[in-house]
């Protein structure tokens, strides 16, 4: 089962991937500045503190993406004990911490001029910050538990546990009474956001991709060849 | 394909999130007043323990024609469409405040159709365009 991940076999695809992201994760992130900061027209209402928006919602997504992934893996790793769905976890974990981070920062830049606060205690805001605590708890746990078969468990544990609260955000605006608004594009319903300003959204969302599967695949390389290195010791 | 120690972690780990994801609904059940960033004029109107010394929120949309202000105070309407609250306010305001706007107010209620707000956030909507589309709406 699970054969095709082995990472023996994999660090050939992944060298690959690297480089033609590499080649062409800059000219993208400059269309995509371009589109998001020049050329997207300034909002009706909120003028041109809107364009925030092209890194704060991405931001938002591929941190909770992140966690979904993870918790998934973790999943898989907690029943079948395949080893290196841990090495993918450890991998994405600082990506995740870096976008939800982001985009705690991005919002409350964005909400200042908007809203008149920095940070107010709704339901979002407060169980995205949860989030953050989760990502930090476990690189915690990566950092400082030694023996490997426990930290596998604990982490794993902490990131099932800790799934319980993407729905709590996700749905945190539709629940209860939020500062913050709902939601404006979701599956099956039009777009509350005018396609001049949805593509550039969805550009920037690639370009953010991107640079989490630049910065997860060297990352991932990172850990093979430290597991290599430990094997190669040993002999 | 699955074994007995596979089978014991699967029910191991449905148990433990069943139980968490439980509890945390019926913690959130409790504090579910506290959860609220603000309360509707209606939600106001229905309360019947209000507390009148204890700072609290209001929410809801500016309502149109409703904004006065003099040199000292502005005053205006929140409304959720089917019950108003008249809310009177001396400060700066955020950019966005304007009729027909969401609107958080944050201070107390004098009795049950007046607050006394002490500070003013504006509360943005979810729709996104531009400024030529807006004059096309209208």
């Amino acid at each position: 089962m699970f054969n095709f991940l082995l990472p023996s076999r994999i660090y050939l695809l992944i060298e690959k991937t690297l480089k033609f992201i590499n080649s062409v994760f800059f000219p993208i992130l400059l269309i995509g500045l371009t589109f998001a900061l020049v050329i997207s027209p300034p909002d009706y209402i909120q003028g041109d503190s809107v364009r925030i928006m092209y890194l704060h919602v991405p931001s938002a997504w591929i941190g909770l993406a992140c966690f979904a992934s993870m918790a998934f893996l973790s999943i898989l790793n907690f029943i079948f004990k395949t080893k290196n769905f841990f090495l993918i976890n450890k991998s994405l974990a600082p990506i995740g911490l870096l976008f939800t981070c982001l985009a705690i920062i991005t919002g409350s830049l964005w909400g200042k001029p908007t809203w008149g606060a920095f940070w107010v205690w709704d339901a979002r805001l407060t169980s995205m910050m949860v989030l953050m605590f989760f990502y930090f708890f476990l690189i915690l746990s990566f950092k400082f538990i030694k023996d490997q078969d426990k930290l596998v468990k604990v982490s794993s544990l902490i990131t099932i546990l800790g799934s319980i609260n993407l729905p709590i955000i996700k749905f945190s605006v539709d629940w209860w009474t939020t500062l913050h608004q709902p939601a404006s594009i979701s599956l099956g319903k039009s777009s509350k956001i005018d396609p001049s300003m949805l593509y550039p959204l969805i550009l920037m969302l690639l370009v953010f991709l991107l640079f989490s599967a630049l910065i997860f695949l060297m990352k991932y390389k990172t850990e093979i060849i430290r597991i290599k290195k430990k094997r190669i010791k040993s002999l | 394909m699955l074994t007995k120690k596979v089978k014991k972690r699967i029910l191991f780990l449905v148990s433990i999130v069943f139980l968490t994801a439980v509890s945390i609904f019926f913690i959130f059940k409790v504090l579910n007043d506290n959860l609220l960033y603000f309360k509707t004029p209606s939600e106001i109107k229905k309360d019947e323990n209000l507390d009148f010394q204890r700072a609290i929120r209001i929410g809801g949309m500016v309502k149109q024609n409703s904004l006065s202000a003099t040199s000292k105070e502005i005053k205006f309407i929140i409304t959720d469409m089917k019950n108003e609250i008249i809310v009177s306010y001396s400060g700066a305001i955020p950019n966005l405040f304007a009729e027909g706007k969401g609107v958080v107010a944050e201070g107390k209620l004098k009795d049950r159709n007046y607050f006394i707000a002490e500070k003013i956030l504006a509360k943005h909507d979810e729709n996104y365009m531009p400024p030529e589309l807006k004059k096309n709406v209208k």
